[in-house]
């Protein structure tokens, strides 16, 4: 009923409006408050976890009576305290080992005492026996039917429908993709390219490390408060893992210091609430360093891919083959979804109609994959990207024309054999490449300098349930002011600034009537799937507009009764209600508390208002589990475009990005400004993880755990220039058209350097990072640089 | 445990604070006084989340043990509004869009503010150099560059 409403409805003002942040002054001030600023007081307790040495190895037994006789420890647990399993799409993991450990980090036993200090030198009294195991370090290997398994017991294991598990192997997910006919179709195909990436290991290094304060008091009633962008699904897995009511748990969730993924689901959050169980009344903080942070929380896992694509002389893409093999790690509870969004997104944004895929979520005895920005799409994107560049080339076709000859466009069919919606795709290539000045050589800087350019697009979806769902709520005060209900988290994105932009929007009020209710605690605020996937500013943002159109239908209602108008006739501009036929006005503070007195003296109509909104997507089909065909794989797409000008310096090998230009179609920007800041922090984040980015495992062991060792783009390294340009092809199921773009700005940086690269020193450098010493030695063995 | 008292001035207000000799500035600050601005991001002097002006430098104060500032004048982000006015670069930072997260905002404003009281109109460069060592992952770094550039300005 009331999406029907809006349709008919102009676009409101505030809707496209770059209002300021409404957490700016809190934030530039220092008094915006963190998981670890919250005082507890002098009963705070602290939480160690001691970790496995070894990639992979049983437990042979545990030791603890030295460490909890160390003076101010108060409780020290292991494994054999805790048998539920977690998981978000296949429960595959315990809390803490019990039988054996899987990487190395993975957490054997916990100790709480007074002080962090004496936690620490605790954790070094506890003994644990071990037998190695020979572990599994490379994907493709793992998924060999030989391999030793990690989880012999993964055919036992509670898996989500979607997801298709093969028991007695490490691959805890295949997913597949058979259209059309690849076979016949390559010879047909005037050129093809094979080429295979192994794309590294990164970090996501939220600059706030992952922090939690878990308490359970007598009645058994827990709380969590912690850095999390999932407060409701860490409700929904952790009470499942230790047997707790969701009644008797409670998630509070104040501002986010970065995620990025990695705060989603569950990681170590339930470590807390485990040793807060055994410790009644006291709250217990674990808070993990920098180096736990690296490679103990979850990774952007490794990927290797195999592509082979080929077109016809004009260019036309005729068929694909690709091999995905995902470095799930020692548990891929999330990350098999990975594997799957890999899968039904395999093809690239490209209408191709051959395709043969294979994902294989594989598990390994590295740290444990999962939800990083893009959730895949950077890292397939990364390779993908690139053969473009190369078929185009075979073909002589300039690889901007290329691929408008073969992008998206609307009603194309898809890899899942479903029609792509309305989309800008088209258009984001021929800004993005404008932009640029594309085909157009800039002279370098220096001698020894040479300058390219290079361009890639990408697509993506948000990856979830197929009916993962949103609510809120919009409730009016006193003075006509509205206090607006929220469970999705402000990590950073704007998007508390949205909701409020939105729900002023829909009700009719000024933008700086309405705060957002915030910490999101679970006892309080909406329910809220996940803040992941982009799809907040779909999802939530069509929750939080029909609680404020529920409320201002609720107003309306009783303004007409007492008016005796129509309600059809009312509205409410500018927080007050108007009549369009009597002319007559009120204004919301008089009515939206105590309602208005009936004309006839005869009584009230009214009372409080609380609109109530909820979105949950109902047109989500399963795909063929043989062929990865079906009539909806997911909700929609966001695509866009992103190109770069790069210096190669042909003495050192430094890559230097000097600008960049980006085109998404993001539906309708509610907030150009926060849009636009969304993409230039995922383009940088790009550029970090083409230059830079690599979380090097040796046997499965971190070997720079530190921000001096795994370098990220500092101020030094950001563009002179980035130009973000919108585009709006309004999504059918968006509020007022939007759809999301906070992960997509990373995607297509990685191939867009590295094709740059190639065009400014004719050398293509593969999988990143492209540090100066692969450039370098890669201009050497092709004889750039003698 | 040793423990010694020391008094210096935060924000311009004297404090007499009793330490223990391995407590860092940052812990103290954050467990002793509660600013909780003072952002405890790597406790290596690696992220700058945590600087704080010590005599008019910028410093990781992770890296300082509190014993040193006896007697030291030190600003944290809860003093660089005054009379509860934004700081020009406050305001430049917020009209650029310059903060997401917030949690490397104060160490990034820190670091801003100690360039320009010794440089008053940086240059790009200037500024990029100022701002190495406080690292970003959300925001890019291009409008909090241009909000120190425009607070230079202001």
């Amino acid at each position: 009923m009331q999406t029907k409403e809006i349709e008919s409805q102009k676009i409101p003002d505030l809707v496209g409006k770059s209002v300021p942040r409404i957490d700016a002054h809190e934030k530039v001030t220092g008094a915006a408050i963190f998981a670890d600023d919250i005082d507890f007081g002098v009963g705070l307790l602290y939480a160690r976890i001691k970790r496995s040495p070894h990639p992979h190895a049983l437990i042979k037994s545990i030791d603890t009576s030295q460490a909890a006789a160390v003076p101010g420890v108060k409780a020290v647990v292991t494994g054999e305290d805790f048998s539920g399993f977690l998981g978000l799409y296949l429960q595959d993991r315990y809390i803490f080992c019990r039988d054996r450990v899987r990487y190395v980090g993975d957490p054997v036993a916990g100790v709480v005492a007074v002080s962090e200090e004496i936690a620490e030198q605790a954790l070094e009294l506890i003994k644990v026996e071990y037998e190695a195991l020979e572990p599994v370090l490379d994907p493709e290997l793992g998924a060999n039917p030989e391999a030793p398994l990690v989880h012999p017991d993964l055919g036992d294991y509670e898996v989500a429908p979607f997801i298709f598990p093969k028991p007695n192997t490490n691959i805890s997910n295949h997913f597949k993709i058979r259209k059309g006919d690849v076979d016949s179709a390559w010879e047909k195909c005037a050129a093809i390219i094979e080429r295979k990436y192994r794309i590294p290991h990164v970090q996501h290094v939220p600059l706030e490390p992952h922090i939690v304060v878990a308490k359970v008091d007598q009645g058994g009633q827990v709380t969590l408060w912690g850095s999390s962008q999932s407060p409701f699904a860490q409700r929904n897995l952790i009470a499942k893992a230790l047997d707790i009511s969701h009644a008797d748990m409670r998630v509070v969730a104040p501002y986010v210091g970065g995620g990025f993924g990695s705060k989603a689901g569950v990681s170590m959050e339930a470590l807390a609430v485990a040793v807060a169980a055994k410790l009644k009344g006291r709250p217990i903080k674990l808070r993990l360093t920098r180096e736990e942070e690296f490679y103990t929380a979850f990774v952007r896992q490794g990927l290797v891919a195999h592509f082979k694509m080929g077109c016809d002389e004009n260019g036309r893409l005729l068929a694909m083959e690709n091999k995905l093999y995902w470095d799930g790690g020692a548990y891929t509870e999330y990350g098999v979804n990975v594997a799957r969004a890999g899968g039904y997104s395999s093809s690239g944004p490209y209408e191709v109609p051959n395709v043969k895929a294979d994902s294989y979520c594989v598990y390994t005895n590295h740290p444990v994959g999962g939800p990083m920005r893009g959730f895949g799409m950077p890292e397939m994107h990364a390779g993908l990207e690139q053969c473009i560049d190369e078929l185009a080339q075979a073909v002589s076709i300039d690889p901007v024309q290329f691929r408008r000859i073969n992008c998206l466009k609307t009603g194309s069919t898809l890899v899942t054999g479903s029609k792509m919606h309305p989309t800008g795709l088209s258009e984001c290539i021929d800004k993005a490449a404008e932009a640029i000045g594309w085909g157009k050589k800039s002279p370098p800087g220096a001698p020894n300098k040479r300058r390219g350019k290079g361009l890639a697009i990408m697509w993506k979806a948000p990856a979830m349930p197929p009916n993962a769902g949103s609510s809120s709520w919009v409730e009016l005060n006193e003075d006509g002011t509205v206090t607006v209900g929220v469970g999705g988290q402000e990590i950073g994105q704007g998007v508390f600034t949205v909701a409020a932009q939105m729900a002023a929007a829909a009700l009719g009020v000024p933008i700086d009537w309405v705060r957002v209710a915030g910490p999101v605690d679970t006892q309080y605020s909406p329910y809220e799937w996940q803040t992941v996937a982009s799809r907040l500013t779909w999802s939530m943002g069509n929750a939080v507009r029909n609680a404020a159109l529920d409320a201002r239908r609720q107003i309306l209602d009783v303004v007409a009764e007492v008016w005796n108008e129509n309600p059809d006739d009312l509205d409410i501009v500018n927080g007050e209600v108007v009549s369009y036929k009597s002319e007559e006005a009120v204004s919301l503070k008089d009515i939206v508390v105590y309602g208005l007195p009936k004309p006839d003296g005869t009584g009230w109509v009214g009372g409080p208002i609380v609109g109530r909104g909820k979105f949950m997507p109902t047109y989500v089909t399963g795909l063929d589990p043989e062929t990865g065909q079906g009539e909806r794989a997911v909700v929609h797409y966001t695509t866009g475009a992103e190109a770069v000008e790069v210096e190669v310096d042909l003495e050192t090998g430094k890559v230097t990005v000097i600008r960049g230009t980006a085109a998404f179609d993001l539906g309708r920007a509610i907030n150009p400004e926060l849009a636009k800041a969304q993409v230039e922090g995922g383009f940088v984040q790009g550029i970090s993880t083409a230059l830079f980015e690599s979380l090097q495992l040796e046997d499965g062991v971190p070997q720079n755990p530190s921000f001096v060792d795994y370098r990220i783009a500092t101020s030094a390294d950001a563009p002179f220039d980035l130009e973000t340009i919108i585009v709006e092809t309004p999504q059918d199921d968006g509020p007022w058209g939007a759809r999301g773009v906070g992960e997509h700005p990373m995607v297509p940086t990685i191939p867009a350097i590295a094709n740059a690269i190639y065009d400014a020193i004719g050398v293509r450098v593969g999988a990143p990072p492209f540090t100066p010493e692969k450039v370098y030695l890669a201009m050497v063995e092709a004889g750039v640089v003698e | 445990m040793a423990f010694h008292k020391i008094t210096f001035t935060v924000n311009g207000e004297s404090e007499l604070v009793d330490v223990p000799s391995h407590m860092t500035l940052l812990q103290m600050l954050r467990e002793k006084l509660r600013l909780t601005g003072v952002k405890n991001g790597c406790a290596a002097g690696e992220c700058g989340a945590c600087t704080v002006i010590i005599n008019g430098e910028p410093v990781n104060s992770c890296m300082v043990l509190a014993v040193e500032c006896d007697g030291k004048e030190i600003v944290t982000i809860e003093g660089l509004a005054r009379d509860e006015r934004l700081d020009p670069v406050q305001e430049a930072i917020i009209e650029q869009g310059g903060v997401q997260c917030g949690f490397c905002t104060p160490g990034i404003l820190i670091s801003a503010r100690a360039l320009l009281d010794r440089t008053p109109t940086p240059s790009d460069y200037e500024v990029r150099d100022a701002l190495v060592g406080n690292l970003c992952r959300c925001t890019g770094y291009l409008r909090i560059i241009d909000a120190v550039k425009k607070a230079a300005e202001a």
